[in-house]
């Protein structure tokens, strides 16, 4: 598969790269944490896990400005803390507390948080492509100079509605990002029984917008064709798709162990494992030292406990207000 | 000062209004820009408001109600029009999924309406006569208005844009150009979630909206003369209902028909009837009836489509049966 990396036009400090390895490695060990909780009981619904995403969820989201619109997926954490949510609050969503940000109407990353201009996807996939292209025409209309980016999976990306709101992205020149996370699974479904495509950014073709095809393991190529992608529908240019190759290293979900991925195929996406690779980069440039690495670890670690601490001891919402909310006053 | 409306001048003098009134109200949907819709309710729209305030679409129902949410969730206030009302269930998904859901699960509201000409009566056939309300109805979160008049319809529809949720406006294609009524010049709106009396009687209720409140106020003129005094409840607004408004009119009359052009089964004449029974049984003089549309697909030749469809002489035939129960 050839992989077409952005301009590296875009020069990264050692700043913006221990950011990105923070957000990264939030990602996994929040992740981590949320499985655990989901074999203690804790977790009332659905675990799904982004093991094996996290450069593409980070990547992205890192190439987005404040008042830019993210409309993220189930398998993209990260982008909601890039994004600037809080590692409490994603808690509280999973756990279906009253405080919560759907005060325990709706679990996992199913929420919305207009203070940051994040709109939580639904579970029917391909559903929000045409709301994020909502957002994308609002911005145009308001010249907000702000991008809408969203993601589908390879799965989702056979929806109707995605192609309806590609056409419409396309022709009404809508600032839209949609990255299409080509994890090699929908669901038990490999990509073999989905498209006949090489690539699925060669759907771009279609739509007459560019389509780019990047190394979904790589946090520096994400960025870097994400930016660009940003930037052309800031000036007006219009959407892009971007396939960004990767591995659902989990199941599905929590209750699902992926008996059905060949175990060496699961083997060789190991050896990328994102995170992993980002580290060594790192300590290769000398970005990080091993002291430095384990300073981050640290940090996180006690985010995440005091988070959960605080997440636990929170209670669930009262039955009475179960009718509260079908309408807006 | 009032004037003298048709229903469908009604409806493009009330989008027109609101457009001036508000920046954030934008028109969507498929040939409603130079061409100025199927029905030309928005002709001349485009010279006024400019073509970013009246958007020509792609054919995609889906992509058009999506966007509409998706403006709507961060501040627009969208009226997406669907060419015909049986064309929304190529978007049904999002509006029963996105736009009926989304202030539940996260108090963020969705402001938009999406204008649905329904109805038959214009020999147009499975594809083009339907009236979808019952699919809508079951589903918590939306709105849904249908008016019957030239003034409710202008009220209605402002009220709409002005609520914070997303709206079913149910237009009837057969009252565009066959209803004219008086509409005041100043601004009004017609609450949602009112009903209103259109005839007052006290001898038998019909609850009815859209065009069954033209056959029922024609099938009461012919029971008056019998001495039978109906009184006729035009819901507007089917959800919220008004239940307030049909329980005072059943309680008063003691006898229920329900009208309307839906199809019978499962259509929302059945709530209504199970709602009543809950509420004001030991009221009741008779069972209550219902006149509507025959289970069938809407046909085309107008021997079937006449036989498919109620009508004021319909409506007579059971307001006899009440009457004499």
């Amino acid at each position: 598969m050839t992989q077409q990396h952005g301009k590296k036009n875009i020069q990264l400090t050692s700043e913006h790269k221990h950011q990105l390895y923070f957000f990264m490695r939030l990602m996994r060990e929040f992740e981590d944490t949320i499985l655990r909780l989901y074999h203690q009981g804790k977790i009332v619904g659905g675990a799904y896990s982004g093991n094996g995403n996290e450069a593409t969820a980070v990547g992205s989201a890192f190439a987005l400005e404040k008042h830019d619109y993210l409309f993220p997926m189930h398998r993209d954490i990260g982008a909601h803390f890039v994004k600037g949510q809080t590692v409490l609050n994603m808690f509280l969503q999973h756990l279906g507390r009253a405080n919560s940000l759907t005060r325990g109407r709706d679990g996992t990353g199913h929420y919305s948080d207009p203070s940051l201009k994040i709109y939580g996807n639904i579970s029917n996939l391909g559903a929000m492509v045409p709301v994020a292209c909502g957002a994308a025409l609002a911005s145009k209309m308001r010249k907000e100079n702000a991008v809408a980016m969203t993601y589908i999976g390879d799965g989702g990306s056979s929806v109707g509605e995605v192609h309806e709101a590609l056409m419409m992205a396309s022709v009404m020149k809508l600032p839209l990002v949609l990255i299409i996370e080509n994890n090699q699974y929908a669901y038990s479904t490999p990509i073999a029984k989905q498209f006949i495509v090489k690539k699925l950014s060669d759907r771009a073709i279609g739509y007459g917008i560019p389509g780019l095809t990047v190394d979904g393991t790589d946090v520096l190529a994400v960025y870097d064709v994400c930016k660009d992608a940003v930037e052309r529908g800031r000036k007006g240019e219009g959407p892009t798709i971007i396939e960004s190759v990767t591995m659902r290293m989990h199941g599905h979900a929590a209750h699902d162990n992926a008996w059905y991925v060949p175990k060496q195929l699961h083997e060789e996406w190991k050896k990328k494992d994102p995170v992993e690779q980002f580290e060594k980069k790192l300590l290769k440039e000398k970005v990080v030292t091993e002291k430095s690495l384990k300073e981050i670890q640290v940090k996180i670690q006690l985010e995440i406990e005091t988070a959960l601490k605080e997440a636990e001891a929170s209670s669930y919402p009262s039955s009475e207000e179960v009718t509260q909310g079908v309408y807006a006053d | 000062m009032n004037k003298t409306l048709t229903y469908i001048e009604a409806i493009s003098e009330g989008l027109r209004e609101e457009m001036r009134r508000d920046n954030s109200v934008f028109l969507l949907g498929e040939d409603i820009g130079a061409y100025g819709g199927a029905f030309k309710v928005t002709k001349g729209f485009v010279e006024e408001f400019g073509e970013e305030r009246v958007l020509d679409t792609v054919l995609g129902e889906a992509a058009i109600l999506g966007a509409a949410s998706g403006a709507a969730l961060v501040g627009m206030r969208p009226v997406a029009e669907m060419q015909f009302s049986d064309f929304v269930s190529n978007g049904f998904n999002q509006l029963v999924n996105i736009s009926a859901k989304y202030h539940y699960r996260n108090f963020t509201p969705i402001p938009m309406v999406v204008r649905l000409p329904s109805g038959g009566g214009i020999h147009g056939g499975p594809f083009h006569s339907i009236n979808p309300e019952a699919w809508f109805f079951h589903v918590p979160g939306l709105k849904l208005v249908a008016p019957s008049t030239p003034y409710d319809a202008k009220g209605l529809l402002k009220a709409a844009i002005r609520d914070n949720n997303p709206v079913l406006y149910f237009e009837h294609k057969y009252l565009y150009r066959h209803i004219k009524g008086e509409v005041p010049d100043d601004d009004y709106i017609v609450p949602i979630g009112k009903a209103d009396i259109k005839r007052e009687g006290a001898d038998i209720t019909v609850i009815t909206y859209h065009n069954g409140v033209h056959w029922s106020l024609s099938a009461a003129e012919t029971m008056a003369k019998e001495g039978i005094e109906v009184e006729v409840v035009d819901l507007r607004s089917l959800m919220p209902l008004d239940k307030e408004a049909i329980l005072r009119s059943v309680k008063k009359t003691g006898k229920v028909l329900i009208v309307h052009e839906d199809t019978l089964t499962g259509g929302i004449g059945g709530e209504i009837s199970a709602m009543i029974t809950e509420h004001a049984f030991e009221f009741l003089d008779a069972p209550i009836r219902r006149v509507a549309s025959l289970d069938t697909p809407v046909p085309y030749a107008p021997t079937l489509e006449e036989a498919f469809l109620p009508s004021a002489k319909k409506v007579v035939v059971e307001l006899q049966k009440l009457a004499a129960y």
